[in-house]
């Protein structure tokens, strides 16, 4: 896991220099907000009115009030979605304050009635030193789906993870060897920003030659150890699986405060090809339970995700490579489909079992879809 | 890649680089970083010559200046392929790849691709748009790794072979009725113990230069190109030629210690090379004409026993191969290239079966290289003789030839075939707007 972190530590830091590079455009028209830098937000069950549309950047100050007849939340996003603050269960008629450091750049502002959906939402503006980003809307709306996407196998996670834990609490060692890889799969499909959670990453999917000095082994792949290698559940192992879920629940609720930008989401496609070709196509990602065909897919999936998202930018930048991408990902696709074995509980065959022909032909697969993906951020960037 | 300059760079490889340079008007060029004919040349000699005295030392110096163009440029094109009569280069990278493709388009596509890479590499330029300079959140066209490095006299040479015409009963390309007759499947030799994934292949691409960094560079940015269109099945490290096609220099040594290739084919012997190496027009008719300017390619991976080798007596060791170890001199002889007398040698001394005189006159452009891939697991080197030899017909040259050797060479008790592949070698790429292998997909 360790080159795997520090590869979505480079994307990030990339795409931080990418909207740097870009914002040098929006000019302080030196309007304020509300009295004093406050925005006043008025929340009801039908409409989201704010004081002010425009404000200057820096330290803002919103003060909520429900009007309404149903508990609201209030969040403000940065183009595609990420949560640049966000505060929940605020009841009908009372009123809260919520503070952030706002850089300047769109956002949008969403009350949500009932805390369900997307929200009732405004767009408003922070304008000054910093200036904004003006990106393709077609990419703020990539960015956003994406994000979504991403909650989404969060969210699917949890009960999937939720019941292999049970299975390990109750000591049912076959129970939890069926329920093991599928409870991965959402965190394998986004892996790219499951990661960029420095913290999580090696509390949950760290494997025993990725530990620190000192750091106490936790996660998938103890439990894997225990389950495959052992062949038993330990005290310890059960209190691990209290800990995934906890570990896993702080991942679902942060993860829309990730950043991820078209430039990051193309990256994280092609980093969810280096996964696979350096741990999985090789063995070493489940070397326990050998379920690295699942992983590999879900990989996959998630890496075709960010493209078909991504895709009517690129579609229109470099028709070539969508072309090329669209017919790797039909191949690999049908590649894995060879291994599909519908008797085991993962629905993959156990990668012990794939010889060493079969590898390499995965392998080259991987090579063939992964060089072209690895031109899919110079076709974002470039975009007009 | 998707990457295409537009530019004719491709006749940039015979001639000035600076001006080559001027012209296309995108990233620096090896050589530009260096200064063209600067102190890159200068560089590239003395680190090339100091090679060359590091591993030849007293005696076996070789003369002075014979390196002066070691840092250079070959042409790449031409009515033949470089790398084959070419004075043999220090060092090998070679490739065999399968065509992952069934789209012949895209195969051709290809072809071009890698022709207009290949030209800029032996040109000592960058792929593409290079290796720097390019978009930031892009991974570069060219790896890099030969940036500041002179040309290197990089040859790279391309070959097909037999499962290209035909796979499993399948006529893949639409080219099955142009393979040529000499472009047979190697019948099995008594003795071989062929690995599978070491062996065969749809393409290859031989790389030879005189730094090594810059023959893998060229075999790892082809590879590169070429992900999902093609996928190595198997590649070569070599180092220490093991022949020259250059008389007028020593003769190199092989893992055994001894001299090999004494009697090869002069790169400069043009008539040796009509006869024995390039296959004729007259003789190249109809679906073979492509061929034409052309040789055949054999490669063979030989695993050399070191061990029980350097347990071997001298004397043994001399009469196995039918020479003397110091001087390289045929049993009975002086000189190394005194004519040898056969029949003062051992009947099964590797010289006696391999002479042209034992083969009715049959002659083979060796161009093999040794080679050391650490060692086997069981504390052995796994060392040998990359052996690598262009004929005009293979059933006249290696078949007969290594069925000799198979059935009673004694040097068979050292060695063993472990790899085996055979290709077709078409003519030279005659010009920018020429790309490998077009006469047969014409």
């Amino acid at each position: 896991m360790r080159a795997l972190r520090s590869s979505a530590v480079a994307a990030i830091a990339a795409a931080t220099a990418v909207t740097s590079v870009a914002g040098c455009a929006a000019k302080n028209d030196g309007k304020g907000g509300g009295g004093k830098g406050t925005i006043e937000v008025t929340a009801t069950d039908s409409s989201c009115e704010l004081s002010a549309k425009e404000f200057p950047a820096g330290h803002v100050r919103f003060a909520v009030q429900n009007k309404g007849s149903k508990v609201t939340e209030v969040y403000v996003y940065a183009p595609g979605d990420r949560i640049v603050t966000e505060r929940e269960n605020i009841g009908p008629g009372t009123r809260t304050e919520i503070t952030a450091e706002i850089k300047a750049g769109s956002y949008e502002i969403a009350c949500k009635p009932g805390m369900k959906g997307d929200g009732i939402r405004q767009k408003v503006t922070a304008s000054g030193k910093g200036a904004s980003t003006k990106r393709d809307p077609k990419l703020d709306a990539a960015v956003a789906a994406y994000r979504k996407y991403v909650q989404e196998q969060a969210d699917q996670t949890l009960p999937a993870a939720q019941k292999f834990a049970d299975a390990v609490k109750d000591g049912d060692v076959e129970a939890a060897k069926k329920t093991y890889a599928l409870s991965r799969v959402g965190w394998e499909r986004t892996e790219p920003v499951a990661e960029s959670f420095g913290d999580i990453d090696p509390k949950v999917d760290v494997r025993a030659d990725g530990l620190e000095k000192g750091q106490k082994w936790t996660g998938w792949h103890k439990l894997e150890k225990s389950l495959w290698e052992e062949k038993k559940i330990s005290g310890d192992d059960k209190k691990l699986a209290d800990q995934l879920i906890t570990d896993l629940k702080d991942w679902q609720k942060r993860v829309g405060k990730a950043e991820i930008t078209p430039t990051s989401m193309a990256n994280g496609a092609k980093e969810l090809l280096d996964e696979v070709a350096t741990g999985k196509v090789t063995g070493e990602e489940e070397r326990y339970s050998h379920t690295d065909l699942l992983d590999f897919h879900a990989n996959v999936e998630g890496a075709e995700k960010a493209y078909e998202l991504l895709k009517p930018v690129v579609g229109k930048n470099d028709p070539a490579l969508a072309k090329e991408l669209d017919k790797q990902f039909k191949v690999i696709g049908e590649l894995l489909d060879e291994h599909r074995d519908s008797k085991s509980a993962d629905g993959f065959a156990s990668y012990d079992t794939v010889g060493k022909s079969e590898r390499k032909k995965l392998s080259d697969g991987v090579n063939a879809l992964a060089e072209p993906l690895s031109k899919l951020a110079a076709a974002v960037a470039t975009a007009k | 890649m998707t990457h295409d300059d537009g530019t004719p760079t491709e006749n940039t490889a015979t001639e000035d680089g600076q001006a080559a340079q001027t012209a296309n008007g995108r990233a620096p060029s090896r050589r530009s970083l260096l200064g063209w004919g600067g102190a890159g040349l200068a560089l590239g000699a003395v680190s090339a010559g100091g090679t060359a005295a590091a591993l030849r030392t007293g005696d076996d110096a070789r003369p002075a200046g014979a390196d002066a163009t070691a840092g250079s440029a070959i042409a790449f094109h031409g009515r033949h392929q470089a790398g084959i009569a070419s004075a043999v280069q220090d060092r090998l990278h070679f490739a065999s790849f399968d065509v992952t493709t069934d789209d012949r388009d895209e195969l051709i596509a290809l072809l071009k691709e890698w022709t207009k890479a290949a030209a800029r590499m032996t040109a000592g330029d960058a792929v593409g748009g290079g290796a720097v300079g390019g978009l930031a959140e892009a991974p570069p066209d060219d790896t890099g790794e030969a940036l500041g490095l002179p040309p290197s006299r990089l040859t790279l040479t391309f070959g097909i072979g037999p499962t290209l015409f035909e796979k499993d009963g399948k006529d893949r390309f639409g080219i099955k009725a142009r393979r040529p007759e000499a472009l047979i499947d190697l019948p099995q030799f008594p003795g071989d113990n062929l690995d599978k994934t070491r062996s065969g292949g749809d393409l290859c691409v031989q790389a030879c230069a005189d730094d090594p960094q810059v023959a893998v560079h060229a075999i790892r940015n082809l590879a590169r190109i070429g992900f999902g269109k093609v996928a190595i099945r198997w590649s070569q490290l070599g180092f220490g030629k093991t022949s020259s096609t250059t008389p007028d220099a020593q003769t190199p040594r092989n893992m055994f210690g001894f001299k090999d290739g004494t009697h090869n084919l002069a790169g400069t012997d043009t008539a040796a090379l009509d006869k024995h190496v390039w296959v004729a027009d007259g003789e190249a008719k109809g679906k073979e004409s492509w061929m034409a300017g052309g040789s055949y390619l054999v490669a063979r991976r030989i695993r050399m026993h070191i061990e029980t080798w350097d347990r071997t007596s001298l004397q043994e060791q001399e009469e196995i191969f039918g020479r003397n170890k110091g001087e390289g001199a045929p049993v009975g002889k002086k000189h190394e290239r005194d004519t040898p007398h056969l029949k003062s040698m051992l009947p099964t001394a590797h010289v006696r079966l391999a002479h042209p005189d034992s083969n009715g006159g049959v002659r083979i452009l060796r161009r093999g290289y040794s080679f050391t891939d650490g060692t086997d697991g069981l504390g052995r080197l796994d060392a040998g003789l990359f052996f690598l030899a262009y004929q005009r017909d293979v059933r006249q040259g290696f078949v007969p030839l290594q069925k000799r050797l198979a059935a009673t060479d004694a040097l068979n008790e050292y060695i063993q075939h472990v790899g085996s592949a055979v290709f077709a070698v078409p003519p030279g790429v005659r010009n920018a707007d020429d790309w490998w292998g077009r006469a047969l997909f014409a």
